[in-house]
């Protein structure tokens, strides 16, 4: 059996009368970028929040570190908790915290760190998001939407997760901050050994990012695989996603350098 | 912690820390197994104590380190003195993380500066932003009044559905509290006058006693400082929320001024609102004045009822409906004030709704006391 990081075990998501998830099974396996892909409405971020433990399937379990999530007692869950880290979407910084508090939340609420270990910690994680320090006294409400989602990263990976989810991390960012946002992500992950899921419409963030990608369509996994294999799919929602002239020009991009995502030097020195 | 750890990987080894001393006197120490956060937060303090015990030229054995994370390194860059170690061996996939530690310096520990000044400073910002308050109101009630002229001139432009909706949330929906409000305090008042006045003999006086009071300060007061804490948080709320969310910008560029469409129906529905709900007020405390009387003194109702207009001259209604209308106007400008200066952060708007209640209420209860100072000699016998 491959090593899951998280396992979906005959999932099914009903509201109401409607039927988002229909018997899901999926693994995440250890070290892997597995992007989540689909419509609006595809029941994607509902996913993602059944694998936070933010919402209960009607049915089926989820599994993370071999835990469930739904029949876990609540104390095993908060020990889970701290160790995954999560982007929101509009990062969700704490608005009337400044940057450094925001990423010092975390560290604190071990109760285990000294103040000035959470400081050189804070600092640390901001650096590598490109964060300057003079910004750490800033309030978010001071900030751009690029700088939010960076500090939002950092505070993600303030207790050194094993697993990273994404939520549209690129998502209201102009082309160049994606791009960089991007290599930041594969970086990261590369260094730290990370296992990302990943939620995004972005289809050049999910061709230089995945190793896998999961469609779901139909209220069902359709399509699971490489990008280069799910771009062979036969799925209506695939053929338009990939097919269409921005999925063209996305996966064209990739034969041109294969598929590995840019490396950055420091991530190279590593020889992954 | 160890069972979670373990789990997944059962290479886990807990974190260990050796020292130990060579023939020559050269000491060696050995740090081995998971040094993560995960597996020190347990023995942190204690770790962090043991990190400092060998000396400045001992050397650092990481080998046998099986995982390594910034915050495990980030405790042994400390205990180095935010530099390498001079004699470190380290596996080589190790290397990067030492790497990203260089980007953080020692902070040097600078004592904070004591102001002498700081009690005269925060006085002087305390007056500077009254003044600026002041000057955001009045500014604000000067762009309205234009509003009010144009829709004069052209009433076809006047918000009139939004000043319908806000006499109903404003006005209709108070009614419920304000009448509870209102007969619990004229019952009260009866009750402890009434006491007060048997004993002179002076039952009849409850009247005008009661009437004046409730008619020419209670009752606007009271339904003053209610709206202000019903409508008032509720308006700076919403207008706070718009800002936020740039609603306000969305009608600036559509060139729907804000004040005319989101100001302006606020300050003429609690215009309108307030005399009556003031009205609703009065009847109702006077009603449990009148319950409190009949039981405490056996005045009967008949009486109280004919009686009142001779005790208390109209003028006193006049007076107390036109502090209605003053107050709902304070009130909803105030409270737009405040809503138009929230920040787009949680703690603005909660302050915010805060200072535009009290400010309210403030406002109030002072042109209370100049409105009693101003009709000091009208409708009092």
């Amino acid at each position: 059996m491959a090593d899951c990081v998280i396992e979906l075990r005959n999932l099914w998501t009903i509201f109401g009368t409607q039927v988002v998830h229909r018997d899901i099974s999926l693994c995440v396996e250890r070290g892997e970028i597995l992007s989540l892909v689909g419509g609006s409405g595809s029941g994607k971020s509902t996913m993602l929040r059944q694998m936070l433990a933010l919402e209960r399937p009607s049915r089926g379990d989820v599994l993370v570190f071999g835990h469930s999530l739904i029949n876990g007692d609540p104390l095993e869950l908060r020990r889970l908790r701290n160790r995954w880290g999560v982007l929101f979407q509009e990062g969700a910084l704490y608005s009337a915290l400044s940057v450094f508090e925001n990423v010092a939340t975390p560290l604190r609420e071990l109760k285990a760190l000294d103040e000035g270990l959470i400081h050189d910690l804070v600092i640390l994680k901001l650096e590598m998001v490109g964060i300057e320090a003079k910004h750490a006294e800033k309030m978010p409400s001071a900030l751009s939407g690029g700088m939010i989602k960076r500090i939002g990263l950092a505070r993600a990976l303030a207790l050194e997760p094993e697993l990273l989810f994404l939520d549209e991390p690129t998502a209201g960012l102009d082309p160049d901050r994606s791009e960089s946002f991007v290599t930041l992500i594969a970086e990261i992950r590369r260094e730290l050994g990370l296992t990302v899921v990943m939620v995004t419409h972005d289809l050049d963030t999910l061709v230089s990012l995945s190793d896998r990608v999961a469609v779901l369509a139909d209220q069902q996994i359709v399509a699971i695989g490489s990008v280069q294999d799910i771009a062979k799919a036969t799925h209506q929602f695939i053929a338009n996603f990939f097919q269409g002239e921005r999925g063209k020009r996305a996966l064209e991009a990739i034969k041109g350098m294969g598929i590995e995502a840019p490396a950055s030097p420091i991530a190279a020195q590593q020889g992954t | 912690m160890a069972t979670a750890a373990s789990n997944l990987t059962p290479a886990w080894i807990p974190p260990a820390l050796r020292l130990t001393q060579a023939g020559d006197g050269a000491q060696t120490v050995e740090i081995a197994g998971a040094w993560n956060l995960r597996s020190l937060e347990p023995m942190i303090a204690d770790m962090t104590a043991r990190l400092t015990e060998p000396p400045q030229e001992a050397q650092w054995d990481l080998s046998g380190v099986t995982r390594l994370d910034h915050a495990g390194a980030m405790m042994l860059w400390r205990a180095w003195g935010y530099q390498r170690a001079e004699r470190l061996v380290l596996r080589p996939e190790h290397e990067i993380i030492f790497t990203h530690l260089k980007l953080v310096h020692a902070t040097p520990d600078e004592p904070p500066s004591r102001d002498r000044l700081k009690f005269v400073v925060a006085v002087g910002e305390q007056v500077l932003a009254l003044w600026e308050h002041m000057v955001g109101v009045v500014r604000l009630l000067g762009a309205v009044t234009l509003n009010f002229f144009e829709i004069v001139r052209h009433p076809s432009r006047a918000p009139w559905k939004e000043i319908s909706a806000n006499v109903y949330r404003t006005g209709t929906q108070a009614l419920g509290i304000t009448a509870l409000v209102g007969f619990l305090v004229g019952v009260v008042l009866s009750y402890l006058t009434g006491q007060q006045l048997k004993t002179f003999g002076a039952d009849i006086f409850i009247v005008n006693l009661l009437g004046v009071a409730v008619i020419r300060e209670l009752g606007p007061v009271l339904a003053a400082i209610l709206i202000a804490g019903r409508s008032g948080s509720a308006i700076t709320a919403q207008l706070g929320v718009m800002r936020v969310t740039e609603e306000i910008d969305a009608m600036a560029v559509m060139g729907i001024p804000h004040t005319l469409r989101l100001v302006l129906p606020k300050m003429i529905a609690l215009a309108i609102a307030m005399p009556l709900i003031v009205l609703w007020t009065d009847a109702v405390a006077l009603f449990g004045g009148m319950v409190a009387a009949q039981t405490e003194l056996g005045l009967g109702m008949r009486y109280f009822l004919s009686a009142l207009p001779e005790a208390v001259p109209v003028a006193n209604l006049w007076l107390g409906l036109t502090k209605g209308v003053v107050f709902g106007i304070l009130i909803a400008l105030l409270a737009c004030h405040y809503g138009l200066r929230i920040e787009p952060n949680t703690e603005s708007l909660g302050a915010g709704t805060t200072r535009s209640v009290v400010a309210a209420i403030t406002i109030v209860i002072i042109v209370d006391a100049i409105f009693a100072v101003m009709f000091s000699n009208v409708g009092i016998y």
